[in-house]
């Protein structure tokens, strides 16, 4: 196989810079990873169950030493820069085999999450397989047996936090990128992942203080809203602050940073986007017909959610569930099997490999829309190209998990100002002439 | 009006979509190398594996058509200047009534023994990249002779595939007659950081074959022998005119072109790389083979043709590279070595790489260039306190307004600013801060 220029990128033909040539301590490394993962996996199809608090912590702390010491020997004999050599040649990350192999696998796991759980192990009254594998650690930090919920998020989290160490390795000539990524660390931990379980273990309602409507699409549900109620004092706040964070902090925000400081600085989509899906990022397609798509697409998505909670908010104040004619629990109700669970989920994780780490933000989260639409026409962020400095390269552009043709501005020196631009700063980092800066100010 | 252009380049491009900015003229582009324009600066990037070919294109294939920009993809046989026709390798005939060389230029060779065999090559444009590519199969090891900027990239696209170089600079220091010292220093570390064999003060000797006609060795000037399987010349380019040696025009190493890029044909105008200067701005050069004087004369050419006279007038000097992970940029005047007019206030971080120098006038104490290696700053500010002979010492207490990197990035202005201080017995500090709209205000005043 060759590609657009003739340039042999065949496995088969494996030349010498193709080979990984490991070093023995990357060998071991690996060897620790993969022995972590064989042993969720080995658990997951024996079924038994038994001493799950073990293997929990035996295949944790495997996969997190081996995936440690695996980036730590990688980079850190490696000089500061740009480290993207051999990305289009390279099976997994050129949409070769592996990132077929990979992608089969990231969507089959999402269709079991969301609609064979009992595959992965959920049951009644005792959890099974993986998920029983996550029992222990459920019970430590919110009292209950996991969840197939819990085992995701753990999962989530650890791979956020070991991908967010390679890219801080990665990227440790760059201070923007090191910080971002600390940040979405930390929410993912923190706020997403550790203070929901605790507020359950005091008895408070389940809420991730970040996951903003129209993202967190249930948010004006009636059991959310009820469970709010019910939830007292401590629950009218939730839900003031869910009102609060729409109206008032986003635009705020928004307006003096741009939305990255939400899609690239907080939201967990975005941290999963920024970590794990950094080796693929220049998948997105850059053309301006999926500029097209994207807009059709997210923009419906956003008139999808707005109408969706619209008619269950009417439907709670008026009692009749036909709104618009529609049945709004029919509505909320595609609306969770296509854009909560399929879109975002499936698709928006399951195709990392093909599309690129942003198909879900680019294409289908209401949130971006919105946040795009503020970015666009009400916030001081932009872009800005250094003089006559740029030399056309597409580096800028091939590297934009947003797929937006940076190149088609910077080379006529406009400032780049582009409702989907989730900020990373990655186009800046990968020129080679100095020529992209994000700015906060007109 | 039909304007023909040969050659697809920055300069030819430019030049096209500048006529079709201003003019509903006809356009018709025809190159040899490709059928759409792309950038010839990002071919090391296709070769590491960061970019397809196709992310190098200027604009999407669409986009020509769009804007009737007609290209034709083949060589030019024959100029007639009598008739204004252009007869092409596939049996075409164009009628015009401006042409447009922009035909590039030719990697340099030295008339070096075995310059001539299989496996020896310059860098240019894609047919060469194809090439190297090729010849990448089974490479042991590679040898690079000359010490500039397509050189180091061919080591840094070796480095990239893991493929070991030996790299011969005639200077005693990289890039030197060009960087000064200090710089060119952090350049020969920043090679061999890379591993690659950098052989300073050691020319080419001689290129030895085996009975295939296939490069097998070098021999350098210091006598010694080095085996290898490519050798890359990267000496310099000529400019590409051996389209124009059967047409009556003048010409020198270049195609000569007046203050309008006019050639003593008045039809016929050349711009990028292929041009000599008749009369060249005091202190530069008459033939600049960069990306940035290609796209001007572009621009020039096309406002020409378009009926806005404009002289090509380059402005302030600046230009960028990079050198593996090195970022430089320059804007002004820097030479290499010390002049008895020019003083010089440099910084260095002691551990990573980063340099600013700032040279300004001894007596008047105007700043005259800025050189900046791993820092980003400002075309547009640094070029202004140029043009205005601004002092040095208000350059100093504003300089932040000229620094361009990222966010949260250290700004070591103040650092410069100390070694400005403890030479000059002064107390300057800084007074500005890089905020957007200071900047835009000092642009704007």
């Amino acid at each position: 196989m060759k590609n657009d220029l003739g340039i042999h990128i065949d496995p088969s033909m494996s030349p010498a810079y193709l080979s990984l040539n490991l070093t023995v301590k990357q060998k071991l490394a690996i060897g620790l990873l993969s022995t972590g993962l064989l042993i969720q996996f080995i658990y997951w199809l024996s079924f038994s169950g038994d001493h799950a608090t073990q293997w929990f912590i035996a295949s944790i702390v495997l996969a997190i030493t081996g995936a440690s010491w695996y980036i730590y020997d990688t980079y850190r004999n490696e000089p500061w820069g740009i480290k993207n050599n051999l990305n289009w040649f390279s099976s997994l990350t050129n949409r070769g085999v592996w990132a077929w192999v990979l992608a089969v696998f990231l969507t089959g796991f999402y269709v079991l999450l969301y609609w064979y759980p009992a595959l992965l192990g959920l049951g009644d009254p005792e959890n099974k397989g993986l998920v029983k594998l996550f029992d222990p650690l459920s019970k430590v930090l919110n009292g209950n047996k996991a969840s197939q919920w819990f085992m995701y998020g753990t999962i989530y989290t650890l791979i956020i936090l070991i991908m967010g160490i390679k890219f801080i390795f990665k990227y440790r000539h760059n201070r923007y990128q090191i910080y971002r990524t600390l940040s979405v660390m930390f929410f993912q931990t923190i706020i997403a992942f550790l203070l929901p379980e605790i507020l359950q273990s005091f008895h408070l309602p389940y809420n991730d203080f970040k996951n903003i409507w129209p993202l967190n699409y249930y948010f004006f549900f009636d059991w959310h809203i009820d469970e709010m109620i019910q939830a007292g004092t401590f629950g009218y706040f939730i839900l003031f602050w869910g009102i609060l964070s729409f109206l008032v902090i986003t635009p705020i925000l928004t307006y003096f940073w741009g939305k990255r400081w939400y899609c690239s600085w907080v939201c967990g989509c975005g941290g999963l986007a920024e970590t794990a899906g950094d080796p693929f990022r220049h998948l997105s397609d850059k053309s301006t017909k999926a500029w097209k798509w994207e807009k059709y697409i997210i923009y419906s998505v956003l008139g999808f959610a707005v109408i969706m909670t619209l008619a269950v908010l009417a439907t709670r104040f008026i009692g009749n569930s036909n709104v618009f004619f529609f049945s709004s629990y029919d509505l909320s109700k595609w609306y969770g099997f296509f854009i909560g669970a399929a879109f975002s989920g499936v698709i928006g994780v399951g195709f990392y490999p093909l599309m690129g780490s942003r198909v879900w933000c680019r294409f289908g989260c209401p949130m971006a829309a919105y946040l795009g639409i503020l970015q666009k026409k009400k916030s001081k962020f932009r872009i800005t190209t250094n003089g006559g400095q740029c030399i056309s390269c597409g580096n800028c552009s091939t590297y934009c998990e947003m797929g937006i043709d940076v190149k088609a501005y910077a080379q006529r020196g406009e400032d780049i100002v582009r409702a989907s631009c989730v900020g990373c700063g990655i186009c800046s980092a990968v020129c080679p002439r100095g020529v992209l800066r994000l700015e906060n100010g007109e | 009006m039909k304007i023909a252009i040969i050659g697809n380049g920055i300069a030819g491009s430019t030049a096209a979509l500048t006529i079709r900015k201003w003019s509903n003229h006809e356009v018709v582009m025809i190159s040899n190398e490709t059928e759409y324009p792309y950038s010839r600066t990002a071919l090391m990037y296709i070769y590491m594996g960061h970019l397809k070919y196709n992310h190098t294109k200027l604009y999407e294939d669409a986009f020509w058509n769009k804007n009737k920009i007609q290209r034709i993809f083949a060589s030019v046989l024959k100029i007639d200047t009598i008739n204004k026709t252009l007869h092409l390798t596939n049996n075409q005939a164009i009628d015009f009534d401006k042409l447009i060389i922009a035909t590039g230029s030719k990697s340099n060779k030295f008339g070096w023994p075995g310059q001539d065999l299989k496996g020896v090559q310059g860098l240019y444009n894609i047919q060469d990249l194809k090439l190297m590519d090729e010849s990448s199969k089974n490479l042991k090891h590679a040898v690079i002779v000359g010490g500039g900027l397509i050189g180091i990239e061919m080591a840094e696209m070796f480095h990239s595939r893991k493929i070991p170089v030996t790299y011969l600079v005639r200077e005693d220091d990289f890039w030197n007659h060009v960087l000064p010292d200090e710089e060119s220093d952090m350049i020969n570390k920043e090679i061999r950081d890379h591993h690659v064999d950098l052989r300073l003060m050691t020319e080419l000797k001689e290129i030895i074959g085996d009975e295939k006609g296939h490069v097998q060795a070098v021999v350098t000037s210091k006598g010694e022998r080095i085996a290898c399987q490519f050798v890359g010349l990267t000496v310099g380019v000529s400019p590409n005119i051996d389209i124009a040696k059967e047409i009556n025009i003048d010409k020198n190493r270049g195609l000569l072109v007046n203050e309008f890029l006019q050639t003593s044909d008045k039809n016929i105008y050349a711009i990028g790389d292929c041009v000599e200067l008749r009369s060249p701005t005091p202190g530069r050069k008459a033939t600049e083979p960069m990306w940035y004087t290609s796209k001007l004369m572009g621009e020039v050419v096309g406002k020409n043709i378009c009926g806005k006279i404009t002289e090509y007038q380059p402005g302030i000097w600046y230009n960028s590279a990079k050198f593996f992970d090195i970022e430089y940029q320059v804007y002004g005047d820097i030479p290499n070595k010390t002049m008895p007019h020019i003083e010089s206030i440099f910084w260095r971080h002691p551990d990573r790489n980063h340099s600013i120098r700032i040279n300004y006038h001894r007596l008047d104490k105007n700043v005259m260039g800025f050189n900046l290696l791993g820092i980003r700053y400002r075309h547009t500010v640094c070029e202004k306190w140029i043009k205005e002979k601004t002092h040095i010492e208000n350059v100093l207490q504003n300089l932040s307004l000229a620094n361009f990197d990222p966010e949260f990035f250290p700004e070591y202005e103040g650092k410069l600013i100390k070694e400005y201080n403890a030479l000059n017995n002064s107390s300057i500090h800084l007074q500005s801060t890089r905020k957007l709209s200071l900047v835009q205000n000092f642009l704007h005043a």
